[in-house]
């Protein structure tokens, strides 16, 4: 059995009074993309912050290509990448200049090559003399994915990467990345409020309410266990019903 | 420490002046504006008295051009940071993988590309204006300069360090900070026209000894080099409280979850 890219146990962070996340564990195995839903408020975020070291966890521990995360941070940040609809690449900068700094940051052996062959890939080359800041969400959206996979990354942590794009490209988006990964065997945590993305590319999906985990599966095996026909209809009875869903998977169990 | 990193990030401020000339223009307006209200008005102040005013003219401009050292020293830091904060880069930042070290020492990078334009700038505009030349100080410059770049540095970390936990509310320190300690720095008179509480607290900062330093040049023409050594120890100081008010304030935010709240507000 291969070791997991992703390993997190019991990870826990409380603000004060209020638990954001609670007990949380969860892996990933290589190649696989994992789906992390729930309504806002859920602990997506505060988790994958937490994963990406921008959080200290209250307790818990998260283990990334088997190491530690606390202790050795900035080399497995060197193998992992991140993209999010919030983080943006400076406005003021054109795409190439954006591009040839996060190269230099990730310590890209030919920046040149690598850029120009990202740009080809995700249909943005005819834009690199352009302020980013003139972009399109599309187009902005590329270019984040472009710095996302400039250190050709293992594991990728997606924060709602279609947000705000029409349906078009984000089908575009979602088969690209899909396609990376198969050629990759690259490993995504993937947050969404869109179900289309869900259902179309990840391997299993969590469910979190409260910043508990509610249910963990695949699809198939979710929409059965609450006998819904859409991971949507599953998300809304969460939403809307978390504590007693919770409750009733407790008793379950 | 990984230089090409430090040269990535480098690229990725200048890359601001070089795309943008107004950001250009915007970083000499200032200092050129400041060098002619002083200058004239102490050209007036002397056609208007009778007193001695020979060294006058030079404590000022020479004040004037020193204190933009620091000044703009401190702005490299605080102003690369915000840039980053504006353009809701620094989750981008954050996440790669940077060292703090190296990413303050891209900051001082900055600091000194800037200080370096500014002062190439307001000598030049020194010497045509009011026949001041700058290098006269010849290599004492470069102590004098360093000490208060150092400072400049320091008061850079720790208005960021501010910001890291106060976020968006604490932006204005990075143009108040320098200007809290002006008063004391004693840069366009001698720290005795100060009151005795005053003096005491004037003699803690590094950049009191180097604005004495600078007059006791151009008066007496000899380099006072205890002056030096003492603002290189409270330098020293300084130094190490911002690095630690910053590793403390970043290690807090972490903590309470704010930077992501300051890199996405």
């Amino acid at each position: 059995m291969s070791i997991p890219v992703l390993k997190i146990e019991n990870l826990t962070k409380t603000f004060g009074d209020t638990v954001a996340v609670d007990s949380v564990s969860l892996a990933i195995k290589p190649g696989e993309i994992l789906g992390l839903l729930g309504a806002n408020g859920a602990g997506k975020s505060t988790a994958m912050q937490m994963m990406l070291g921008l959080i200290q966890p209250t307790s818990g521990n998260i283990t990334i290509f088997g190491k530690d995360l606390e202790k050795n941070r900035i080399e497995i940040l060197k193998e992992m990448n991140f993209s999010s609809t919030y983080a943006n690449l400076p406005s003021n900068l054109t795409v190439a200049q954006n591009l040839k700094v996060f190269a230099g940051l990730y310590e890209v052996k030919k920046p040149k090559k690598k850029t120009l062959e990202l740009m080809e890939l995700f249909e943005i080359d005819h834009l690199q003399r352009r302020v980013t800041g003139q972009l399109s969400s599309g187009e902005s959206t590329r270019l984040n994915l472009c710095k996302a996979f400039m250190n050709d990354p293992r594991l990728l942590l997606l924060d709602e990467p279609t947000a705000s794009l029409d349906p078009d490209i984000a089908d575009k988006v979602r088969t690209l990345i899909n396609r990376l990964r198969y050629e990759r065997n690259l490993s995504i945590l993937y947050t969404s409020h869109n179900m289309r993305d869900i259902e179309t590319i990840c391997d299993r999906i969590i469910f979190l309410h409260k910043g508990r985990i509610i249910v963990e599966g695949t699809r198939e095996e979710i929409q059965q266990h609450f006998s819904e026909n859409s991971l949507e209809d599953v998300f809304i009875r969460i939403a809307r019903d978390g504590e007693l869903v919770d409750s009733q998977i407790k008793k379950e169990s | 420490m990984n230089i090409g990193i430090i040269i990535a990030l480098v690229q990725r401020y200048s890359f601001l002046y070089l795309r943008n000339p107004i950001r250009g223009f915007e970083l000499v307006f200032w200092p050129a504006m400041e060098l002619l209200l002083w200058g004239f008005l102490t050209m007036y102040i002397q056609k208007q008295t009778s007193g001695d005013f020979s060294n006058f003219i030079r404590f000022l401009i020479g004040a004037t051009i020193f204190w933009d050292v620091l000044f703009r020293a401190q702005m490299g830091v605080s102003i690369s940071f915000l840039e980053d904060m504006w353009t809701r880069n620094l989750l981008n930042i954050f996440v790669a993988p940077i060292r703090k070290r190296e990413y303050l020492a891209a900051m001082f990078c900055m600091g000194v590309l800037r200080v370096s334009i500014v002062v190439l700038v307001m000598s030049i505009l020194a010497w045509f204006l009011y026949a001041f030349n700058l290098y006269e100080f010849s290599w004492n410059l470069i102590p004098f300069f360093a000490m208060l770049m150092v400072f400049g540095f320091s008061l850079g970390i720790i208005s960021v360090a501010l910001i890291l936990r106060w976020g968006q509310a604490a932006e204005s320190l990075a143009w108040a900070v320098p200007f809290m300690i002006q008063p004391f720095s004693a840069v366009f008179y001698s720290v005795d026209t100060l009151p005795k509480v005053m003096q005491t607290v004037a003699w803690c900062f590094p950049s009191t000894y180097i604005f004495e330093g600078m007059r006791e040049l151009v008066k007496t023409e000899t380099m006072n080099w205890s002056a030096i050594w003492m603002s290189a120890f409270l330098n020293a100081a300084f130094l190490a409280f911002a690095a630690g008010i910053f590793i403390w304030m970043f290690a807090k935010a972490r903590k309470l979850g704010l930077l992501t709240k300051i890199a996405t507000q």
